[in-house]
C-alpha cells in the first residue's frame, strides 16, 4: 500500500461510458485511448470479440463491451472508441462509447457491488463509487479478458 | 568476472556436447587416432581454462579424466566401462556447469567418489597391459635413427605427459575450442565466426518482418499510382528487403545435426542399459532449418530414437531368432523437399504390435471392437498419437510412461508439420516428419469470401480452378455434397463461407483453391483470389486461439489484418461433416469417412422403391437432361451429348425414359463414346464399405450389399455397357487380335470370380478360375502357362502377397506378371504389393485399369 501525496490511498481512473453508465478503468492498465479503424471481423469468433485490427504494427483483438455487459448494439452512428489494454503479450482494446477525464479516487471510499447488481455488471466490476450526481464503476480488466474465455469453455 | 563466467559456461557447455559425441565415435574406431586428440584436446582446454578462473571442482575433475584419456592415447586400449566412467565424468562436469551458470559459483560438494574411480580404472589399464603398452607403442616409433636434435617420440611423450599442466601440448590447444574446431580448418573458422546472441537475432527477424510489411503498404500504394517517380527506387528497396530477409533467415537456419548431437550418447548407454547392440546412423546432418522449428522438435526426434532403441529393437538374442543381424539399426535421416524438411527416423526393430494396439485401444474406449475390425493396419497403428497411448507391456525407465507419441505429434502440430507412421511387422518402423522449414514468413494466396479477405498458405495451394455454373468446371451438388470433377476424379469441395458460419453463399460461381493436406486432397470455394504476398505470420490472440480454421493472422500491404486459414483445420472439418452425415445413418459406419477402406457409391432408384448403388469411380459423369432432348430412333433412346449419338439404356423394364421434365442419367465414357444408364433419381454419394452379401440372379444386378443401414442393389455397370455397344469390350482389342491371351484368376469369392471371368473374356482372354492360391499353385506347377495371373489381396489361408511372393520365389514361374486385385486401395498397400513382387495393383471395381494393366502385362511379356 503506497499512500501518495496525501494521507488517502489516492488511484488514478480512466472513465468510460458505455450505454450511459459511467465506468472506471485503473489508469496503470491502459495502454492508449483509440479510434479503431479498419476493424477485421473474425469469423466464428465469440460473440464478445468485436474484430481485430492493426494499431501501429501491432494486432490488437477489440472486445466489445456491450457484448460483455449484455447491453444492445448502439442506435447512434457516432464513432466508438477503444481503451488499449495489454495482457501478457497480447494487445487488447476494450469498445466503449466514450472515453472521458482520469479522476483520482480515494481507495477507501470505494463500495462494494450492490447485491442486486445485474450479473452480468457484477461479473466485471469490483466496486462503486458514489460521484455526483452519478455512480461509477469500476471494471477490472482482467475479468473482462476472461468472459471471453468462458465464453470458449462455453 | 560475469562476462568471462558466461562465456566460459557457454563454450564449455558446446564442447562438452561435443566430448559426447566424439566419445561414442571414439569407442566404436579406437584406433582414430584423430579423434582421440579432439577429446582431448577439448578436455584439455576445459582444464586450463578451469585452472585459469579458479573453479578447483572442475579443474580436479578435467584432470582426472584427461589422465585416464591420455592413457588411450598412449595405445591402452579404450574400454567400455573406461568410456562410461569419463561420460559419467562429464555429466557431472555439466551438473557443475548449470549451478555455475544459476549461482555463479561452483556448488558445494565433493567429487572424490569419480576421481578415485578414474584413478583406479588407470592403474586398471595400466597393470595389466603393461607389456601392450610396449607393444602398440612400437609401430610408433620411427624407423630410423634419430638424428642430433631430435627427440624421442617416447620421450617426447613422457615430457608431455609430466609437463601437461604448465605447458600446453600444442600452441592450438591454447586458442579456446570453437564449436567448429573440430577438424584442422577450426582455427580458421574460429577467426571467422562470432558469436551472437539468439535475442539479438530475433530482434532482427522482428525487425525484418516490420520492413517486409512497411514494403508491402509502399508497393501497395504505388500499385495505385500509375507512373510515379517512386517506382524504380522502390523496385530496388523491395529488392534489397528480399535480400535483406533472406539473409537474415539465414542467420536463423542451423544445421538438424545440432538437434541429433545428444542422440549417440544416448542410444551408447541405452544399448549398455538395454543390452542391445544399437548402430546410430545419421543421414543429412546439415540439413539447415529454422533455429525456432529445431528447438521445437529436439525433444519429440529424442523421444522417438529412445522408444526405437527400447522398444522397437529386439535384444540380440532375439533378432539372431529371427533371422537378422545381431546389431539393430536406427536411421536418421533428413533432406529438403519444396519448403518443407522431411525427416525420417526408422529403426529394423520388430515394428508395431498391431494386436496389443487393437486391444489397447479397446481397453481405453476409444474405439469398439466392432469398429476396429473395420480398420487398415495403417488405420490401427495411426493410434500411438492418441493421448495417453503406450503400447509397452511394461513401463521401462527409458520410455513407456504414455506420455509419448501424443506429445510428439503435439509439437509437430504446433508447427504446422505433420506425422506419419509406417510399419511392418517384424521388419521394423518408419516415422516420417513434415516440418515447414520456417515459421515466420510465408507466402500466401489472398482470396475473398463473404466479403473478406483470408490468406491460404501457398504451400498447401495446388491449384486454382475456376468453376461457374453452366461451364467445363462446375460443381455438381449430391444431396448435400458437393464435388467438382477434375480431370476425372472426385474433389470434395467445402465452402469457406459455410466453414466460416455463412448462411448464404453463392456455391455455383467462384474459384476452387485445390488444396492438399498429407494425402488428402480437397477444394475450398471462395468468391474471388487475389494475388499472393509474403506474409508475416503472427500468432492469434489466446481468445481466438480455439478456432480450428485459423493459424494465425497478418497485417496485409494495406495495413488491414487478415485471418490466415488452416488448411488442416478446413480438412478436419471435412471429416467430421462427412462423418456426421454418416453418423446420422448409421452409427456403426462412422468410421467410414476413411478412404482406404471404403468404396464410394453412388445410390440412386431406378424401377422400384429399392435403393440401387454403383461404385462411383465407375461413373464418368452425372447429368441431369431436359428429358424433351431425348430422341427415339431405330427402336432406342438417344440424345446429342458432347457432338455425338449418346444411347441411352434404361436399368430395367420397369424404367421408363421421362417424357419432360428433368431426366437423370448416368454417363459412362470411354473415349469418345459414351453411354447412359436411365435411373428415376439420384440418391446420394455415401462412403461405405462394399460387402456384397448376397449374389443376385438377375443379370446386370452383381448383388446385394447393406448401404447406409438399408439393403442396397448393387448394379453390374459390365451388363449394360454391350447394350449401348456390343463391341464396348472388344472395340480395341479387334486391331490387335492374335492368339487369345491367357489369364489366371485367383478370387476366393465365387461371386468376384463370377463377375470377372466374363468380363475379362469379354476383352478377349483366356480365362481360368482358381478359388485358393494353393488351387492356383498346383495348376502352374503343373506345367500350365499363362501369360498373367490376376488375383484378389484379402484371401483365407495365403493370400495374395504370399501367392505373389511363392511366384516369385519359384523358378519355373518367376516371369509369371502378377496383378494385385484389391478393395483396399491406399498408398501403403501398394506399397508392399511392389515389394512382395506385384507388377501392377489395380482397385476391385476398377474394370478398365484391370484391362490396360492386363493388356500392358501381355504385351510386355510378349516382346519379352
Amino acid at each position: 500500500m503506497s499512500t501518495e501525496n496525501t494521507q488517502q490511498n489516492l488511484k488514478e481512473y480512466v472513465t468510460a461510458m458505455i450505454g450511459g453508465q459511467l465506468f472506471g478503468l485503473p489508469i496503470l492498465r491502459v495502454q492508449d485511448v483509440f479510434f479503431p479503424e479498419r476493424l477485421t471481423r473474425v469469423p466464428l469468433a465469440p460473440a464478445e470479440i468485436a474484430g481485430v485490427l492493426n494499431l501501429r504494427g501491432r494486432i490488437v483483438t477489440l472486445i466489445d463491451m456491450r457484448r460483455c455487459l449484455g447491453l444492445e448494439r448502439r442506435e447512434d452512428n457516432a464513432p466508438p472508441m477503444a481503451i488499449g489494454v495489454e495482457l501478457g503479450f497480447e494487445s487488447y482494446g476494450l469498445l466503449i462509447d466514450s472515453v472521458g477525464e482520469v479522476l483520482k479516487l480515494d481507495d477507501d471510499a470505494r463500495e462494494p457491488n450492490p447485491i442486486n447488481l445485474d450479473p452480468r455488471l457484477a461479473r466485471v466490476c469490483v466496486g462503486i463509487y458514489r460521484l455526483e450526481g452519478q455512480l461509477l464503476m469500476v471494471v477490472d480488466v482482467d475479468r473482462v479478458l476472461d468472459i471471453c474465455d468462458k465464453a470458449i469453455a462455453a | 568476472m560475469d562476462d568471462l563466467l558466461r562465456e566460459f559456461v557457454i563454450e564449455t557447455n558446446e564442447s562438452l556436447d561435443l566430448v559426447d559425441v566424439e566419445l561414442v565415435r571414439f569407442e566404436q574406431e579406437p584406433n582414430n587416432v584423430k579423434i582421440l586428440d579432439n577429446v582431448f584436446r577439448l578436455v584439455h582446454t576445459i582444464k586450463g581454462t578451469c585452472g585459469f578462473i579458479g573453479l578447483p571442482r572442475l579443474e580436479a575433475l578435467a584432470h582426472a579424466a584427461e589422465t585416464l584419456m591420455g592413457k588411450f592415447r598412449d595405445g591402452l586400449p579404450a574400454t567400455g566401462d573406461a568410456v562410461t566412467l569419463i561420460l559419467a565424468t562429464i555429466d557431472r562436469i555439466k551438473a557443475i556447469l548449470d549451478s555455475l551458470e544459476h549461482d555463479q559459483r561452483e556448488p558445494e560438494g565433493n567429487d572424490e567418489d569419480l576421481i578415485i574411480e578414474l584413478r583406479r580404472m588407470v592403474e586398471r589399464i595400466v597393470s595389466p597391459a603393461a607389456q601392450q603398452t610396449v607393444g602398440t607403442l612400437a609401430p610408433r616409433a620411427l624407423e630410423r635413427p634419430l638424428r642430433p636434435g631430435e627427440a624421442s617420440l617416447d620421450d617426447l611423450e613422457r615430457a608431455f605427459r609430466e609437463t601437461e599442466v604448465e605447458a600446453p601440448a600444442k600452441p592450438a590447444t591454447t586458442v579456446s575450442a570453437d564449436v567448429g574446431a573440430q577438424d584442422d580448418d577450426g582455427g580458421k573458422a574460429a577467426s571467422q565466426s562470432i558469436r551472437v546472441t539468439v535475442d539479438t537475432l530475433e530482434q532482427l527477424m522482428t525487425r525484418v518482418s516490420e520492413l517486409v510489411l512497411t514494403r508491402n503498404q509502399l508497393l501497395e500504394i504505388v500499385r495505385r499510382h500509375e507512373d510515379s517517380e517512386f517506382k524504380v527506387p522502390l523496385q530496388r528497396l523491395s529488392n534489397v528487403t528480399a535480400e535483406l530477409q533472406e539473409g537474415v533467415m539465414k542467420t536463423r537456419m542451423q544445421p538438424i545435426g545440432n538437434a541429433w548431437q545428444k542422440l549417440p550418447r544416448i542410444v551408447r548407454d541405452l544399448s549398455n542399459e538395454l543390452g542391445k547392440q544399437i548402430d546410430l546412423e545419421m543421414q543429412g546432418v546439415d540439413t539447415e532449418l529454422d533455429r525456432q522449428v529445431l528447438d521445437l522438435i529436439k525433444d519429440p526426434l529424442t523421444h522417438m530414437v529412445r522408444n526405437s532403441a527400447d522398444h522397437g529393437l529386439e535384444t540380440p538374442q532375439e533378432r539372431r531368432a529371427a533371422g537378422k543381424s545381431d546389431r539393430g539399426r536406427i536411421r536418421l535421416s533428413a533432406y529438403h523437399e519444396g519448403g518443407h524438411i522431411v525427416i525420417q527416423i526408422a529403426d529394423d526393430g520388430r515394428g508395431l504390435n498391431t494386436e496389443r494396439i487393437k486391444a489397447k485401444a479397446i481397453a481405453h474406449g476409444l474405439a469398439t471392437e466392432a469398429e476396429i475390425e473395420k480398420l487398415s493396419e495403417a488405420q490401427i497403428h495411426k493410434f500411438i498419437f492418441v493421448p495417453g497411448f503406450s503400447t509397452a507391456a511394461t513401463v521401462t525407465s527409458v520410455s513407456g510412461r504414455g506420455v509419448g507419441m501424443d506429445v510428439v505429434r503435439n509439437n509437430i502440430d504446433q508447427i504446422g508439420g505433420t506425422i506419419d507412421v509406417k510399419s511392418v511387422a517384424g521388419a521394423g518402423l518408419n516415422f516420417t516428419i513434415k516440418i515447414p522449414l520456417t515459421l515466420a514468413i510465408v507466402a500466401a494466396l489472398i482470396v475473398e469470401s463473404g466479403g473478406e479477405r483470408f490468406a491460404i498458405p501457398q504451400l498447401s495451394v495446388v491449384e486454382l480452378v475456376r468453376i461457374r455454373s453452366g461451364s467445363e468446371h462446375r460443381v455438381e451438388k449430391i444431396k448435400d455434397t458437393t464435388v467438382l470433377r477434375l480431370r476425372d476424379k472426385l474433389l470434395p469441395l467445402a465452402h469457406l463461407g459455410h466453414l466460416l458460419g455463412a448462411e448464404d453463399a453463392d456455391v455455383e460461381n467462384g474459384f476452387v483453391v485445390v488444396t492438399q493436406v498429407g494425402s488428402q486432397t480437397f477444394g475450398i470455394v471462395v468468391d474471388g483470389v487475389f494475388h499472393t504476398e509474403e506474409i508475416v505470420v503472427k500468432p492469434l490472440s489466446s481468445k481466438l486461439r480455439h478456432i480450428a480454421m485459423f493459424s494465425g493472422n497478418t497485417i496485409l500491404g494495406d495495413g488491414s489484418v487478415i485471418m490466415i486459414i488452416d488448411p488442416n483445420g478446413v480438412a478436419g472439418a471435412f471429416g467430421s461433416t462427412v462423418t456426421s452425415q454418416m453418423a446420422a445413418g448409421d452409427a456403426e459406419t462412422k468410421h467410414a469417412a476413411d478412404e482406404e477402406q471404403t468404396t464410394s457409391l453412388l445410390v440412386f432408384r431406378a424401377g422400384s422403391s429399392e435403393p440401387k448403388a454403383v461404385p462411383l469411380a465407375l461413373i464418368t459423369r452425372l447429368e441431369e437432361i431436359d428429358a424433351r432432348k431425348i430422341e427415339l430412333s431405330n427402336g432406342r433412346h438417344m440424345m446429342q451429348y458432347r457432338g455425338h449419338l449418346m444411347p441411352l439404356v434404361s436399368l430395367s423394364d420397369k424404367v421408363r425414359v421421362k417424357d419432360e421434365g428433368a431426366q437423370p442419367l448416368l454417363v459412362f465414357s470411354d473415349g469418345s463414346r459414351s453411354m447412359a444408364l436411365v435411373v428415376d433419381e439420384i440418391v446420394d454419394i455415401v462412403e461405405d464399405r462394399l460387402d456384397i452379401q448376397v449374389a443376385g440372379d438377375n443379370p446386370g444386378v452383381l448383388g446385394s450389399a447393406v448401404i447406409k443401414a438399408q439393403a442396397t442393389e448393387i448394379i453390374d455397370v459390365s451388363h449394360f455397357l454391350p447394350l449401348a455397344f456390343e463391341d464396348w469390350f472388344r472395340r480395341k482389342e479387334q486391331t490387335a487380335r492374335r492368339r487369345p491371351r491367357s489369364v489366371l484368376l485367383i478370387d476366393d469369392s465365387p461371386f468376384f470370380r463370377n463377375m470377372l471371368a466374363p468380363m475379362l473374356q469379354a476383352a478377349g482372354y483366356e480365362v481360368t478360375a482358381a478359388a485358393s492360391t494353393h488351387e492356383a499353385l498346383t495348376l502352374l506347377h503343373e506345367g500350365r502357362a499363362f501369360d498373367v495371373a490376376v488375383t484378389d489381396i484379402e484371401m483365407p489361408e495365403m493370400d495374395g502377397f504370399g501367392f505373389a511372393e511363392a511366384v516369385r520365389g519359384d523358378p519355373r514361374t518367376a516371369d509369371l506378371p502378377v496383378i494385385a486385385l484389391s478393395s483396399v486401395v491406399s498408398a501403403e498397400a501398394v506399397e508392399r504389393s511392389r515389394r512382395a513382387g506385384f507388377y501392377d495393383y489395380v482397385a476391385k471395381f476398377d474394370r478398365q485399369g484391370l484391362i490396360a494393366a492386363l493388356k500392358e502385362q501381355t504385351d510386355v511379356t510378349r516382346a519379352a
